[in-house]
């Protein structure tokens, strides 16, 4: 199994590590709901060094991209990120990828399981054109940073980055450790995420995480890592698909109601083509998605699972796609396709729990908000 | 990995400790079910008092962020207590598994049968 830089330290704070798409990460310290209310209410730190980073760069990096993203990326500002999805020749969703773009190079940050298929699905994308494709997932590590108190934490270490607006980063040097921050996450919450190389790591964590509760004002959460557990509750209440849950290479993005990632036009523009999927996607467009993502709410304490039934008066109308108890709601809340025409908000469906039903409602996506 | 499981108890691998006390058997699930659970967020107990539990019956279920799963008792007898605090705030079965965590009384149909279940030294090689 792959170990992050960070090993050590999830060990030494008692982290209960598991196999997680084949790298040994925490799935939590000490308990997951914690971890999830110190996010929501103050901030923490996860280890996500998992997450593929591909560096590409090279003569035709714009036009390429442009070919293998659904969105239009040419008109990024330098130091800036922008959410795509990578999709097949059938519309279908080959990983949902944040797309970095540096002074002279970009850098697309890939789901770990998906990460060797989407190197082949690059390289196989190549065709004529020239560039280089360099695989920097082990000699990086990444963390997260997420939470309200954030901001106000990293104002000591930096005053440009709580500046930053969503989506933007920016190069710190300290010593010989050299960071990009970037305004981003996954979890509903402000915060921000790290990349660093991985021989610093270590030294990068005495400058970001302050052990001892004395050091300083809002300087004692911080020590506090969580795992991915949270990380899961985390996003589902912030109604943000998981690949292998939401997203697979057969559900295409506009039924994942992920439409604002799709650029239908950017073939319009100068140095443009029409990317992978455009075909597809096209006519799903036209003739509308013939399922949705939903936000289902449950009545009663209990929790829906991946491919658990939805019904409607006894008929199977669609399936879960993730559920938990939302450790901030404090009610069930569960992410399912539905047929397109029984997705209505408000909806009344019910969830075949395995042996029993249980009633709930069609809600809007995302479950949590935070508060601006 | 992890402690020794507790010596005056006796278990099922499939990770519910039995202990007698006072003519009752008092039915839990381990420290190591719990770790593998995470956080227990739903607990379902099937049989009400005064119905009886066979041997290897399911008398409930364990809901966590992980799973679901379903709770046997190694013994028969007759419900004499549920353990209502547990239904109400399942969190206390993952603060105290062995104590204020557990799940149900029996009063046993044949006191020497708890005797059969695994020694936690046993249960401990199941999942060492």
């Amino acid at each position: 199994m792959l170990r992050t830089p960070f090993h050590q330290y999830h060990v030494d704070r008692g982290g209960k590590m598991v196999d997680f798409a084949g790298w040994e990460l925490p799935i939590m310290y000490r308990s997951i709901h914690e971890e999830h209310h110190q996010v929501r209410t103050a901030g923490a730190m996860f280890d996500v060094s998992h997450m593929g980073r591909l560096k590409i760069s090279g003569r035709h990096v714009r036009r390429f991209l442009e070919r293998v993203l659904t969105r239009r990326v040419s008109d990024m500002k330098e130091l800036t990120c922008r959410y795509s999805l990578i999709c097949n020749a059938k519309g279908g969703v080959v990983d949902d990828v944040i797309v970095y773009r540096f002074a002279d190079y970009w850098m697309l940050v890939v789901n770990a399981s998906n990460r060797a298929k989407v190197i082949d699905h690059l390289n196989a994308s190549i065709g004529d054109m020239v560039l280089k494709i360099e695989d920097q997932t082990q000699s990086t590590a990444m963390v997260a940073l997420q939470g309200p108190k954030v901001m106000e934490y990293i104002s000591g270490l930096s005053k440009e980055v709580p500046t930053l607006a969503r989506y933007a980063f920016c190069i710190k040097n300290y010593l010989i450790v050299k960071l990009a921050i970037s305004r981003t996450g996954y979890t509903g919450e402000d915060g921000i995420e790290i990349i660093l190389p991985s021989a610093t790591a270590s030294m990068a964590l005495k400058l970001l995480v302050r052990e001892k509760p004395d050091a300083g004002e809002g300087g004692s959460w911080v020590s506090k890592p969580a795992g991915l557990g949270a990380r899961d509750t985390l996003r589902m209440e912030a109604g943000m698909p998981l690949y292998g849950h939401e997203l697979n290479d057969d559900i295409d993005p506009l039924s994942a109601g992920l439409k604002f990632a799709v650029s239908l036009d950017k073939h319009t523009f100068e140095n443009s083509e029409r990317f992978i999927g455009q075909d597809a996607l096209e006519l799903i467009a036209k003739e509308g998605p013939k399922r949705k993502l939903v936000g289902l709410k449950l009545d009663g304490r209990r929790t829906a699972r991946q491919g658990m039934g939805v019904l409607v008066k006894d008929q199977t109308v669609g399936a879960v796609t993730s559920g938990c108890l939302s450790p901030t709601l404090d009610y069930p809340i569960a992410m399912a396709y539905l047929e397109a025409d029984k997705s209505e908000v408000g909806g009344a469906v019910a969830v075949d729990l395995g042996g029993s039903k249980v009633d709930a409602q069609i809600v809007p996506l995302p479950f949590y908000k935070r508060a601006k | 990995m992890g402690a020794a499981s507790p010596t005056d108890r006796r278990y099922l691998a499939s990770h519910e400790w039995h202990k007698p006390e006072g003519g009752l058997v008092t039915v839990g699930v381990s420290q190591f079910a719990v770790d593998e659970l995470t956080d227990i967020t739903f607990l379902d107990i099937k049989k009400k008092v005064g119905s009886t539990v066979k041997a290897g019956e399911s008398f409930g279920e364990i809901e966590s962020v992980k799973a679901t799963s379903e709770l046997y008792s190694g013994v028969a007898g007759e419900v004499a207590a549920v353990n209502e605090a547990a239904i109400k705030n399942p969190a206390v079965i993952n603060q105290d598994p062995y104590g204020q965590g557990w799940l149900i009384k029996l009063k046993p149909a044949d006191a020497s049968q708890i005797e059969k279940l695994l020694s936690g030294a046993d249960y401990d090689k199941g999942h060492s």
